[in-house]
């Protein structure tokens, strides 16, 4: 139950799967309102302590996530030739873009040497900062290939519901509990 | 090699002897460029924080020159321009929303530039330099109450001239609206520390 097979996921990968998908979701709307927010609106510090901790938390996550499935084997890919290739390729694209966003939002909230608190229980140290217009470039880089991320992942679900619905595959439900 | 010392020195002496009725007959202002390799020149900002507080700043690029008689202040010439990008605030994600099209815009406007179009001289090296800015893509007019620091002879061969100059913005005359941060932030306080080195 805990390893993946060659037909489906072991439960490790399917938490960490729903637990991603669920902060990503979540970290993009609440880093779209909460860049809408006026200066005095009581969720203008607030908002950005919550991105930033559980963004941390979503490095640290992916990083053992993408460490767990390296060390496990993958379950058979469904679906035509091609399909297996782009599918290999979308979900290589989603793990760089999660990377590419999360640390250009480190590097956001480094720039100038801060450490950036998680939850008021840790702090990360700032390694990169004090890069001429550091902040700014990697705010575009963050909201860009946030943006890029979003709609690959709605790729990304509507090609399981097309397995799922069209296809007739279990591509969806070995995603939601391991199959023997 | 004593010819050619010799040669030279007279050749030095000629041409200030050419030089010197040239240099009687006009004002003697001279050209001095704001010292930016050591700087020794900073641009501060002020600005109120929700009227309790201030948050202060400085602009850490800009370079500019300016002609300066002590006889003749009157013809004082400035002119200044700045990397508005160099905005530091101590605070990265703060420099990052100023500069933001929500403010100064900087991707569009990366530089604010002083040129001067006068000075009125209020006696004891002190006056007002009247000059127009140009902020956030729009020009105003401005008027900087300057003193004249001191100046002379460096340590190290060169002669420079310093002054302090103080001044205050209103933001939305630059079009850049500052209404979500409170009423005490409409206007911005400027405070510049301009040390020249003679060219």
């Amino acid at each position: 139950m805990w390893r993946n097979s060659r037909r489906g996921w072991g439960w490790p990968v399917i938490v960490m799967h729903w637990l991603s998908a669920l902060a990503i979701v979540g970290l993009f709307a609440l880093g779209w309102w909460m860049t809408s927010l006026g200066y005095y609106d009581a969720w203008y510090q607030l908002g950005p302590w919550w991105h930033r901790s559980v963004g941390v938390i979503l490095l640290v996550l992916t990083l053992a996530r993408l460490a767990w499935r390296w060390s496990q084997t993958t379950p058979q890919a469904h679906g035509t030739r091609n399909e297996q290739r782009a599918a290999l390729v979308g979900h290589v694209l989603l793990y760089v873009l999660m990377l590419v966003v999360m640390i250009s939002g480190y590097l956001i909230s480094t720039a100038d040497g801060r450490d950036i608190k998680v939850f008021d229980l840790f702090e990360v140290p700032a390694v990169i900062s004090g890069l001429k217009g550091q902040a700014s470039l990697a705010g575009e880089v963050h909201w860009y290939a946030a943006c890029v991320l979003i709609i690959l992942s709605l790729g990304h679900a509507a090609a399981a519901f097309k397995h799922h619905l069209l296809d007739g595959q279990d591509t969806l439900r070995r995603m939601i509990r391991p199959l023997r | 090699m004593n010819k050619t010392s010799f040669l030279g020195k007279s050749l030095v002496a000629g041409l200030m002897a050419a030089s010197l009725p040239l240099m009687a007959g006009q004002a003697q202002a001279s050209d001095y460029t704001i010292d930016t390799d050591g700087q020794h020149a900073f641009i501060q900002f002020k600005i109120s924080h929700l009227g309790y507080s201030y948050v202060l700043g400085q602009f850490k690029e800009f370079s500019g020159d300016f002609s300066y008689d002590q006889g003749k202040p009157e013809d004082a010439k400035v002119s200044v321009e700045v990397d508005v990008d160099s905005l530091d605030s101590a605070h990265a994600e703060r420099d990052k929303h100023i500069k933001s099209a929500d403010f100064l815009d900087v991707s569009q406007y990366p530089t604010a530039t002083f040129t001067s179009t006068g000075f009125e001289s209020t006696g004891d090296g002190s006056g007002k330099l009247k000059g127009d800015l140009t902020l956030h893509g729009q020009t105003q007019p401005v008027t900087l109450d300057v003193d004249h620091i001191g100046g002379g002879e460096d340590p190290w061969g060169g002669y420079r001239q310093g002054f302090e100059g103080t001044t205050t913005l209103k933001l939305a005359d630059y079009g850049i609206d500052t209404s979500k941060l409170g009423p005490n932030a409409a206007t911005v306080d400027l405070y510049l520390v301009i040390e020249g080195i003679r060219q």
